[in-house]
């Protein structure tokens, strides 16, 4: 089973923790309800969606309330840590959390110890822990878009409002980019860089591309990058190879952006929507 | 136990979240220390590393991310530091290169890693994407649908670093539109 740890955009939502179940534009969790905007929840309502096609149980669930102070993330952080040691995940993706690489290696100390190591994803705040705490290759995938994944590329910023210049998102780049994240094991056995074109990285190699259908459109709108994660954290939990995985998610991601013929004004939820269509195109 | 000794020797990648906030004296440094930690920040006194030339001769070490909820605070008892940067060599600098991409009738501006784009006609904000940082999604819900004049600046609400990042491209995208 897939699990997902992140946070909602709000202050005062409780540590809940449990299956997810996705209805209309709503996820619910225990007795929570959550709207599914751009964040952890688009990310869980697009595996929702991959599952659903797949006919597979919708992922588990842990979520806090953060609007950036951190102490929602860190109340995630303690329980998630004790938690986990009673359960059997095969895949864990953690998402928008309080970048923290005190508790990054704390977490990955308890993970360490469970009986079956689970499939590890990083993306959003967890990722830049990740590469903070120097440890980006213990993770098997990250998800940075083209700027995410120049802050990788620089063994020297902290965050990648300090990235610095000569590493710049610069799409014509990534390649170089993606050698030097490597060099200084700052990245994980799999990429998948999103961007104008999708590079799919196994151990510092491109072993694929993926650029169509271009849909200039999305680049602005929240959350099309949770939703590719949320796609490929699905497609690699229902046993999909993982390089398979990425060629898919990134393409299923590119095809329910079309289906929703966007502009820059469209929300995530509407593309969200369309993912089942577009996963049955590639699946 | 392999692993777990590879974690320790990642221990000099701890000052590499960190930053430094330089105060003019050392009686700010204290007040400011008891401020931070009453509100349960991780933060400690050191001594100024050897690359910063200005300030006293104590600094404060506190966790980078989380730079504009401490200034906001500090603030707020109207306190301010003379300086504040990463902790690690003191040449990096923030991004200050911003992305503009026309769509028509939409505009939209990057900082660094985070995007703001706006309808041109009404000056709604239409979007809010990039960031990982947990004040992200909650900024976005705050923009999105609203007029760009008529929003908390994205520094009165944010606490992070992306935060930070999207006050930048929320005052260049402004900027562009009073221009045009």
């Amino acid at each position: 089973m897939l699990a997902i740890i992140g946070t909602v955009p709000e202050e005062d939502f409780p540590i809940t923790f449990g299956k997810a179940k996705l209805e209309n534009d709503f996820l619910f969790i225990d007795s929570k309800r959550v709207l599914v905007q751009r964040g952890t929840p688009a990310l869980v309502a697009s595996a929702c969606k991959i599952f659903e096609v797949l006919k597979k149980d919708y992922p588990y669930v842990y979520l806090a309330g953060d609007i950036g102070k951190g102490t929602g993330s860190k109340k995630l952080y303690e329980y998630f840590i004790k938690d986990i040691r009673q359960r059997e995940f095969q895949t864990l993706t953690f998402h928008y959390l309080m970048p923290d690489a005190d508790w990054c290696n704390k977490i990955l100390l308890v993970i360490e110890e469970l009986h079956k190591h689970p499939f590890l994803i990083a993306d959003a705040g967890f990722m830049y822990a990740a590469k903070m705490s120097g440890n980006a290759k213990y993770f098997n995938l990250f998800t940075p878009d083209t700027g995410e994944l120049a802050f990788l590329a620089d063994e020297e910023a902290p965050h990648p409002f300090y990235t610095r210049g000569f590493l710049l998102q610069d799409e014509s780049r990534v390649e170089e980019l993606i050698r030097r994240a490597y060099e200084y094991e700052n990245a994980p056995e799999y990429l998948l860089v999103k961007g104008k074109t999708d590079y799919i990285v196994k151990k510092g190699e491109v072993v694929d591309m993926v650029s169509e259908p271009v849909i200039e459109a999305l680049e602005p709108i929240g959350g099309t990058g949770d939703s590719i994660t949320g796609i490929v954290s699905a497609l690699i939990d229902s046993g999909y190879e993982i390089q398979t995985a990425c060629v898919f998610a990134s393409k299923i991601n590119r095809i329910a952006g079309k289906l929703a013929n966007p502009d820059p004004s469209t929300q995530i939820s509407d593309i969200i929507k369309l993912i089942p269509k577009a996963a049955l195109n590639i699946i | 136990m392999k692993f777990f000794k590879k974690l320790f020797r990642n221990n000099k990648k701890n000052s590499f979240n960190r930053g430094i906030l330089i105060f003019e004296n050392t009686s700010e440094v204290i007040r400011a220390e008891n401020i931070l930690k009453k509100h349960g920040y991780e933060i400690k006194v050191v001594g100024p590393p050897p690359h910063v030339r200005k300030g006293c001769d104590l600094a404060i070490d506190f966790p980078i991310v989380e730079t504009v909820g401490i200034l906001k605070l500090l603030k707020n008892y109207e306190l301010s530091p003379i300086d504040y940067m990463p902790l690690n060599d003191g040449n990096l600098k923030p991004v200050d290169l911003f992305h503009i991409k026309d769509f028509g009738r939409f505009i939209m501006v990057r900082a660094a890693n985070m995007k703001i784009t706006v309808h041109k006609g009404s000056l709604t904000i239409v979007n809010v994407s990039g960031g990982g940082c947990p004040d992200v999604p909650y900024l976005a819900a705050m923009l999105v649908g609203k007029n760009i004049y008529e929003v908390p600046e994205p520094n009165e609400i944010g606490h992070t670093l992306c935060g930070y990042a999207l006050q930048l491209a929320y005052d260049k995208i402004k900027e562009l539109c009073l221009q045009s």
